[in-house]
C-alpha cells in the first residue's frame, strides 16, 4: 500500500508539473535578463550586494522609465554557490527564456565565466563579464561574444604597479622594493599573476605570489609568511569570506594599512566592516563611486523603497559591491538600448544583443541623463577592444565610508595589450579560431 | 503474479549464470536501457546538459566508489582526486598527443587513476576504517594542492583552468562546445552501461568474491588463501580506473572547463559516498540509484517552488532545498538503513508474491 500512494503521488506531481510548464505562454515585447546569484555559500558577502544592486536597477527601469524604450525588463534569478557545476545548471536553465533568450550573460565568477567562453559562440549569447573572468578576452578579434570593460584584471594590475610606483616616489624607486601578491587560489586569483611578474622584471620589485586556498578562511601560515617577508606593499586579489580574513589577519600582525591594496573584487564594506577598526585605513581599487549619494540611487530609493533610506541600507544599497550591480545593469541595458536603435524596439535576441555592446559608447552625457553623473567615466567599446581600458580609482575605507584616495590611473597599455593579444592569440590556435577582421 | 518464475526452466549453466536470471528483470533492464537510449529524442537541452550528464557521469563514479568501499570494504575520500587525475591526464593526452582517439585517451586516463589509486591504496595494508578515510583524504588535499600549483598539468595558461578541446568520434562532435548535448550523452550512457556491466560481473566472480571475503573479515579471508595486499590493491586501481573514466567525462562531456575546485571534498568526493550510501552499499544498481536521488531531489526541489507558482527569493528555496534534501535523507535512512537496493529487493520479493503474500 505504502507503494502504490507513493507511485500515485510521483505520477500526480509529474503530470502537475506538465501542466504547469504548458501553462507558460511566451509574452510580447519582453527583454529577458537572466541572473547568476550566490546569496548562499561562502561567497554571499560578495554575492548579495552584487545581486540586489541588479535587482533594483532592472525594477527600476520598468518603475521609472516603463522599461528599456518601451520593452519590459524581465529577470530571473538562479542560484550558482559560485559553483561551477551549478553555473552550468542555471546557465542551461536560463538561455532559453524570454520570448528571444537570454540577452546576454554576467557569470560573476571566473570560473563559471570560463566555462561559458566557449559556449556562448555556439549559443550566440554574449557574455558581459564586467572587470572580471579572462583578461585576454578583451581582444574582440578572437572573442567576438565575450566583453569585459571597464578594465581586465592585467590592466588593473598594471594601475596598481603604477599607484605603487607614486607612492614610492617615482617608477625607479620600485627596484628592491618587495611586493606580496596574496590571492585566491583559482583561476580568479591567479589571473593577475603572469603581468605583474612582467611588471616586476621591467621594473626590478620584488613579486611574491602568496595563494590562499579556497575558500580562504583560515590564513594563518600566509600571514606568518608575510610578516616573515615584510613586504613594502600588498596587492591582494580575494573575493567572498577570504577578504574580511585577510584584513583582520593584517591587523593582528599590525601591518600598515595604507600599504595594503585590495583590487576591486576585495574592497567593499562586507569586507571591512567586519575588522573593525582595524581596517581603517585600508586601501582597494575601483572603477566606480561608492555611496549612495548618486542620482540613480535618489531614484531607487523612491521607486523601490517607497522613500524608506533603512529599508534601503538594509537592502545594501550604496555599498560597493551593490553599486558595482547597478553599473553592470546599466552596461547590459544601455547595450540593450543601443541594439534597438538599430534592430527596433522590441525584444531582441543575443545575436543583436551582441552588436549593442560591441557598438556601446556610453557619453558623459548618457551618464548624466541615467542619474550616473561622478559615479562612472564614458566607456566606448570597439570589435578590437572589448575592454576600453579604463581609468582606475584607489579608494581609501575610514571605517565608516569608502572615499577616493588618488586620482584616476590610466592602466599601462603598452605593456598590458601586447600580453593580451598574444594569449588570445595563442586560445584562437589552439581552439582553431579565425581571428575576424575589425577593419 | 508479475514477477512469477515458475516456468522459466534454465537448461544450460550458461543461463543458470546469467547476470539476470529471471526473464522479468531482463526485459526491465533492456526496457530501460532502450528508454535511456531514447531520451536525447524527447528531452530538452538543459535536461540532457545540466541533468542527465551530470547523473551518468556520478553514477558511473558511485559504481567506482562501490567497488572499493561496498565489496572490497576500503573506506576512501579520495574520489574527487582519482577523478581529477582522470580528468587532467585527459586533458594532457588530447591536447599534447596529436590525433589521440577520444575514447583510447580517456580510457588511458582512466588507467592513470588507478595508478595514482594503486600508490594511495598502500597504506591500506596497515590502516583500517576510519583511519584509511583519513588516509585517502590525503590523497584528496595532495593532488589537488599539485594540480593547482604546477603548471605542467594545465598547460601553463594563465588561469589554471583545463578546458576540453573539440575532438570527433565516427565523424561526430562528442567534446568541445560545439559537440552536441545528445552526442554527449550517448557517449556517457554508453560508458556507464559498459562499465557497470563489467563490475556487475567483476563482483559476481572470484574477484568479487575475494573482495567480499576481505570486506567481511580480512583474516578469515587471509587463512583460506586470499591475498590481502593484491586483493586490496586491485580494489584500489579498478575502482580509481572508473573513478577516473568518470572524471574524464565530467570535464569532456559534462562541464567543459573548470579548475580543481570542482573536485573538492564536498562536491565530489563526500557526494559520492552519500550516493552510495543511500544506494546501498555492495549494489551496482544501487550506485545508480543512489546517483539519481542524490542529483535528481535537489534540482527537483529548486524548480519546484516557481513551478508552483510559489514566490520565494532565490537565497530562501536554497536553504528550503537543503533543509528538505538534508531531511529526506535522514527519513530514509532511518527507514531503510541499507539504502535503495535493499527497497528495490523488498519490492521485488513483495512483488513475486502479491497478490498472496505469506
Amino acid at each position: 500500500m505504502k507503494f502504490r500512494k507513493l507511485v500515485l503521488a510521483t505520477a500526480a506531481t509529474v503530470v502537475g508539473l506538465g501542466t504547469f510548464a504548458a501553462a507558460e505562454i511566451a509574452k510580447a515585447d519582453e527583454q529577458f535578463f537572466p541572473m547568476l546569484v550566490y546569496r548562499t555559500g561562502a561567497y554571499a558577502p560578495s554575492g548579495i550586494p552584487v545581486a540586489n544592486g541588479f535587482r533594483d536597477y532592472y525594477t527600476l527601469l520598468n518603475k521609472r522609465d516603463g522599461g528599456i524604450n518601451g520593452v519590459t525588463v524581465t529577470f530571473e534569478e538562479c542560484e550558482t554557490q559560485y559553483k561551477t557545476n551549478l553555473g552550468v545548471e542555471c546557465y542551461e536553465k536560463l538561455k532559453g527564456n524570454g520570448p528571444t533568450g537570454a540577452s546576454l550573460f554576467n557569470p560573476y565568477s571566473t570560473g563559471i565565466t570560463y566555462q561559458l567562453i566557449p559556449k556562448a559562440s555556439v549559443d550566440k549569447i554574449p557574455i558581459l563579464s564586467m572587470g572580471y573572468g579572462r583578461t585576454s578576452a578583451a581582444d574582440g578579434r578572437v572573442f567576438e561574444w565575450v566583453f569585459n570593460p571597464p578594465a581586465t584584471y592585467w590592466s588593473q594590475a598594471s594601475a596598481v604597479i603604477k599607484y605603487f610606483s607614486r607612492r614610492a616616489g617615482g617608477y625607479d624607486k620600485l627596484a628592491g622594493k618587495k611586493i606580496v601578491h596574496l590571492h585566491h587560489n583559482s583561476a580568479y586569483g591567479k589571473e593577475a599573476n603572469p603581468t605583474l611578474e612582467v611588471l616586476a622584471k621591467r621594473y626590478g620589485f620584488k613579486l611574491t605570489l602568496v595563494p590562499v586556498d579556497h575558500p580562504g578562511q583560515e590564513q594563518a601560515s600566509q600571514w606568518r609568511q608575510i610578516r616573515r617577508i615584510k613586504p613594502d606593499f600588498i596587492f591582494m586579489s580575494g573575493w567572498g569570506v577570504m577578504n574580511q580574513v585577510a584584513i583582520k589577519e593584517a591587523g593582528n600582525i599590525r601591518y600598515p594599512m595604507d600599504q595594503f591594496v585590495g583590487n576591486w573584487w576585495s574592497g567593499s564594506d562586507a569586507d571591512v566592516v567586519p575588522a573593525g577598526d582595524g581596517a581603517k585605513g585600508y586601501l582597494s581599487t575601483t572603477f566606480h563611486g561608492a555611496g549612495s549619494d548618486f542620482g540613480v540611487h535618489a531614484d531607487i530609493i523612491k521607486h523601490i523603497y517607497g522613500g524608506d533610506a533603512a529599508a534601503a541600507k538594509e537592502n545594501k544599497v550604496g555599498e560597493v559591491l551593490y553599486n558595482r550591480g547597478v553599473v553592470n545593469a546599466m552596461f547590459a541595458t544601455e547595450a540593450v538600448r543601443t541594439a534597438q536603435a538599430k534592430f527596433g524596439n522590441k525584444s531582441l535576441t543575443g545575436e543583436q544583443v551582441r552588436w549593442g555592446l560591441e557598438n556601446l559608447n556610453i557619453t558623459q552625457e548618457t551618464l548624466d541623463k541615467l542619474g550616473f553623473k561622478g559615479m562612472v567615466s564614458p566607456l566606448k567599446i570597439t570589435c578590437e577592444d572589448h575592454e576600453t581600458m579604463g581609468p582606475v580609482i584607489i579608494q581609501k575605507w575610514d571605517g565608516a565610508k569608502w572615499s577616493y584616495a588618488s586620482e584616476w590611473l590610466t592602466p599601462m597599455r603598452d605593456i598590458v595589450r601586447p600580453l593580451v593579444e598574444a594569449d588570445a592569440a595563442a586560445y584562437a590556435k589552439e581552439n582553431n579560431i579565425t581571428p575576424r577582421n575589425c577593419n | 503474479m508479475f514477477y512469477r518464475e515458475a516456468g522459466q526452466f534454465k537448461t544450460t549453466y550458461q543461463d543458470d549464470q546469467a547476470v539476470f536470471p529471471v526473464l522479468q528483470d531482463k526485459a526491465a533492464v533492456f526496457l530501460l536501457i532502450l528508454v535511456a537510449y531514447a531520451v536525447p529524442f524527447v528531452a530538452d537541452e538543459y535536461w540532457l546538459q545540466a541533468i542527465f550528464i551530470q547523473f551518468l557521469v556520478f553514477a558511473l563514479m558511485a559504481i567506482g566508489l562501490n567497488i572499493l568501499m561496498g565489496y572490497a570494504g576500503q573506506v576512501s575520500l579520495g574520489t574527487g582526486a582519482f577523478a581529477a587525475v582522470g580528468a587532467y591526464a585527459c586533458y594532457k593526452l588530447t591536447t599534447n598527443i596529436e590525433g589521440m582517439n577520444i575514447i583510447v585517451a580517456i580510457l588511458l586516463s582512466g588507467g592513470c587513476a588507478a595508478a595514482v589509486g594503486v600508490v594511495f591504496g598502500l597504506p591500506s595494508l596497515r590502516i583500517k576504517g576510519f583511519y584509511l578515510a583519513v588516509a585517502t583524504l590525503a590523497a584528496q588535499f595532495f593532488i589537488l594542492w599539485l594540480f593547482n600549483k604546477v603548471g605542467w598539468f594545465y598547460n601553463n595558461n594563465p588561469s589554471g583552468t583545463i578546458t576540453a578541446p573539440p575532438r570527433e568520434l565516427f565523424g561526430v562532435l562528442i567534446t568541445g562546445p560545439s559537440a552536441s548535448p545528445e552526442a554527449r550523452y550517448i557517449v556517457c550512457l554508453t560508458f556507464l552501461i559498459v562499465f557497470a556491466w563489467f563490475a556487475k560481473n567483476l563482483v559476481r566472480g572470484r574477484i568479487g568474491r575475494n573482495w567480499m571475503a576481505i570486506r567481511d573479515m580480512d583474516i578469515a579471508a587471509e587463512i583460506i588463501g586470499i591475498r590481502p595486499l593484491q586483493t586490496k590493491l586491485l580494489a584500489f586501481a579498478i575502482s580509481s580506473f572508473y573513478c577516473g573514466v568518470a572524471g574524464a567525462l565530467m570535464i569532456f562531456c559534462w562541464l567543459g572547463s573548470a579548475e580543481t575546485e570542482a573536485f573538492d571534498l564536498v562536491n565530489v568526493s563526500f557526494r559520492v559516498l552519500f550516493m552510495i550510501i543511500i544506494g546501498g552499499l555492495g549494489s551496482i544498481g544501487g550506485s545508480i540509484m543512489g546517483a539519481a536521488f542524490i542529483i535528481l531531489v535537489p534540482i527537483f526541489l529548486t524548480n519546484f517552488p516557481p513551478m508552483v507558482g510559489l514566490d520565494i527569493s532565490t537565497a530562501l528555496q536554497k536553504h528550503l532545498e537543503e533543509i528538505i534534501f538534508g531531511v529526506m535523507i535522514v527519513f530514509f535512512l532511518i527507514v531503510e538503513p541499507e539504502g535503495f537496493a535493499r527497497l528495490w529487493q523488498i519490492l521485488r520479493e513483495k512483488l513475486r508474491k502479491w497478490p498472496f503474500p505469506y
